[in-house]
């Protein structure tokens, strides 16, 4: 992008964000804007900048060098006000292990304006039935949901969600994806980072890839790398039993033509374009 | 996963927010529970003060001097020692592990006030001294025939000594707990230091008969005058001869005891951190 534009409606903007630690330079010159109630995921490999870069807006690390608003407030002045507005699901952490879900929940319902229904949000993240256990007792998946309990507790207008999934099971997985679609249905602006591209393909509005503390591109999952007009692949099976494929712009072309060279059904027959996965490996393959 | 119906509404910077004290009164109720249910802390800081008080005062059973038990003279030195273990032991080791656990960096993405926090620990401090007070009373009188004072203004030094010390002992807590590198080297770092100054600072032995260099090391630092402060509760003025300077020094206590927690509170205004020095 050459030339930006903040939007007055903008949860995020970000403009020449920098960092080093040290000798590292860990964010090079960060570009993004995301509007108020959209869906962001920042994907990118372990060391590409991701977590320093959500951790600057969540207003917890300085920055060397760029502009950042966010909420309309720059991240490093943040006040009790500011954080009211904000809500942060981190990376996972083992704190808090003596107390309840529910005490856990209560007592830090008191620290915002308006918060939730504690009970209310215990059972949105669905531990209603592990309420009165301790927090070192519950398992990996069920302490993410109480991080995310918390996250969510003061009515944030901004979410952040650092790889919030980690250690779920499928089912959990599809009920947190839920539990997250509502959130942004009721306006909530989110930033996600994650690991898992099918997750970031089902929530995200957008996606950007972020490798080497750089953004390589922000498109919506759909048109990532060039995604939609990718070549299909055609697979099949020969008479001969050999396993065949090919790379076409014009797969249907192709299925016609194998069908009439066969002579009616095409064994084994599948046509697929790359996944937001393939695209996304390619993509920080060559950064790499 | 139930959906929730409540909209997010308008931006809420309009809406009041809790005050400092109401959170950090919330903050106390939190801590206590947390410390009651953490056996570790509970009995290093609770139960081994208690513990030591029966085994020396078992083990040592002669007179410091004519008609004072040496049970007398080391519960003085205990109840001083519990200062320190409430607030500046239990703090400088409690912080740097929640530094590393996740708590204060999840405090600090809320919009809880940081004062709140302190507020929190001063009043875990407080409680947990005044239990240990208590119950250190309770085991002298019953357990080694320890005489209580029956004067008001001794009880009033009692009060003044442990409110001081209590918050020159906080402070230091705070301030010191930026040192450690990791929670768990915390303990291995703070326990010595408590440990050389209750040897040197008159509470497992005489402070009159230490070698006076000894004796001038320790007078550098709060726990020497805590021990005195609280022997001026305990013992019966007579025993003021056998002190250094021939008195109980009360004055110089106070002013003691104010130069450190000035001292500390610099240090914690300056280098006090919510994150691991490595993660900035």
């Amino acid at each position: 992008m050459l030339v930006h534009v903040t939007l007055a409606d903008s949860a995020v903007s970000v403009h020449g964000l920098r960092k080093s630690y040290g000798e590292r330079t860990a964010v090079a010159g960060v570009d993004l804007d995301i509007p108020r109630g959209e869906v962001f995921a920042l994907l990118g490999p372990n060391g590409a900048g991701k977590t320093t870069t959500v951790e600057i807006l969540e207003g917890y690390r300085s920055r060397d060098a760029g502009e950042v608003s966010v909420l309309g407030v720059a991240s490093d002045a943040a006040t009790p006000q500011w954080r009211a507005r904000v809500g942060i699901v981190g990376q996972a952490v083992t704190d808090l292990s003596e107390l309840t879900v529910t005490e856990t929940v209560r007592h830090f319902a008191g620290y915002y304006p308006r918060p939730r229904d504690p009970d209310e949000v215990i059972a949105t993240v669905g531990l209603t039935g592990s309420a009165t256990q301790r927090t070192r007792l519950l398992s990996g998946g069920q302490r993410r949901r109480l991080d995310v309990a918390l996250g969510i507790l003061g009515r944030p207008e901004l979410l952040f969600l650092d790889e919030p999934t980690t250690g779920f099971d499928p089912a959990a997985r599809r009920q947190f994806w839920d539990l997250v679609e509502n959130l942004a249905g009721e306006g909530t602006t989110i930033l996600l980072t994650t690991h898992y591209l099918e997750e970031a393909e089902r929530l995200a509005d957008r996606v950007a890839v972020i490798a080497a503390g750089a953004i390589i591109e922000v498109a919506t999952p759909a048109e990532l790398g060039g995604r939609q007009h990718a070549e299909a692949t055609v697979s099949w099976t020969d008479p001969d039993g050999a396993r065949r494929s090919v790379r076409t712009a014009e797969p249907t072309r192709t299925v016609t033509e194998l069908a009439a060279s066969l002579g009616g059904e095409v064994p084994d027959l599948s046509v697929s374009r790359p996944t937001l996965e393939d695209v996304y490996l390619e993509m920080v393959g060559l950064q790499g | 996963m139930s959906q929730m119906h409540d909209s997010t509404g308008t931006a809420g910077a309009t809406v009041g927010l809790p005050g400092t004290w109401s959170i950090g009164l919330r903050r106390v109720r939190i801590e206590l529970l947390q410390f009651a249910r953490d056996r570790e802390a509970a009995f290093f800081t609770m139960l081994l003060p208690v513990l030591l008080l029966i085994v020396f005062g078992s083990a040592f059973t002669g007179n410091v001097a004519p008609g004072i038990p040496f049970s007398q003279y080391f519960l003085a030195g205990m109840l001083a020692s519990g200062i320190v273990y409430t607030s500046f032991q239990n703090l400088a080791i409690s912080i740097p592990q929640e530094r590393d656990d996740g708590t204060l960096k999840r405090l600090q993405g809320t919009p809880m006030p940081k004062a709140s926090y302190f507020v929190g620990k001063v009043g875990l401090v407080l409680v947990i001294y005044v239990v240990q007070v208590v119950v250190m009373m309770a085991v002298g009188v019953t357990l080694f025939d320890v005489h209580l004072p029956s004067e008001p203004a001794d009880w009033w030094t009692f009060t003044w000594v442990s409110v001081l010390g209590l918050l020159c002992c906080t402070l230091l807590g705070v301030a010191f707990s930026s040192v450690p590198r990791s929670g768990r080297g915390a303990s291995a770092l703070v326990s010595p230091i408590v440990l050389v100054l209750q040897f040197t600072s008159g509470v497992f032995f005489q402070y009159d008969e230490l070698p006076s260099w000894m004796q001038q090391m320790a007078a550098l630092f709060p726990l020497k005058w805590l021990c005195q402060g609280m022997r001026s509760v305990f013992l019966p003025d007579s025993f003021q001869r056998q002190e250094l300077a021939g008195s109980w020094e009360l004055g110089r206590t106070a002013l003691v005891l104010t130069l450190w927690s000035v001292a500390a509170l610099v240090l914690a205004l300056r280098y006090f951190r919510f994150r691991r020095r490595d993660d900035t």
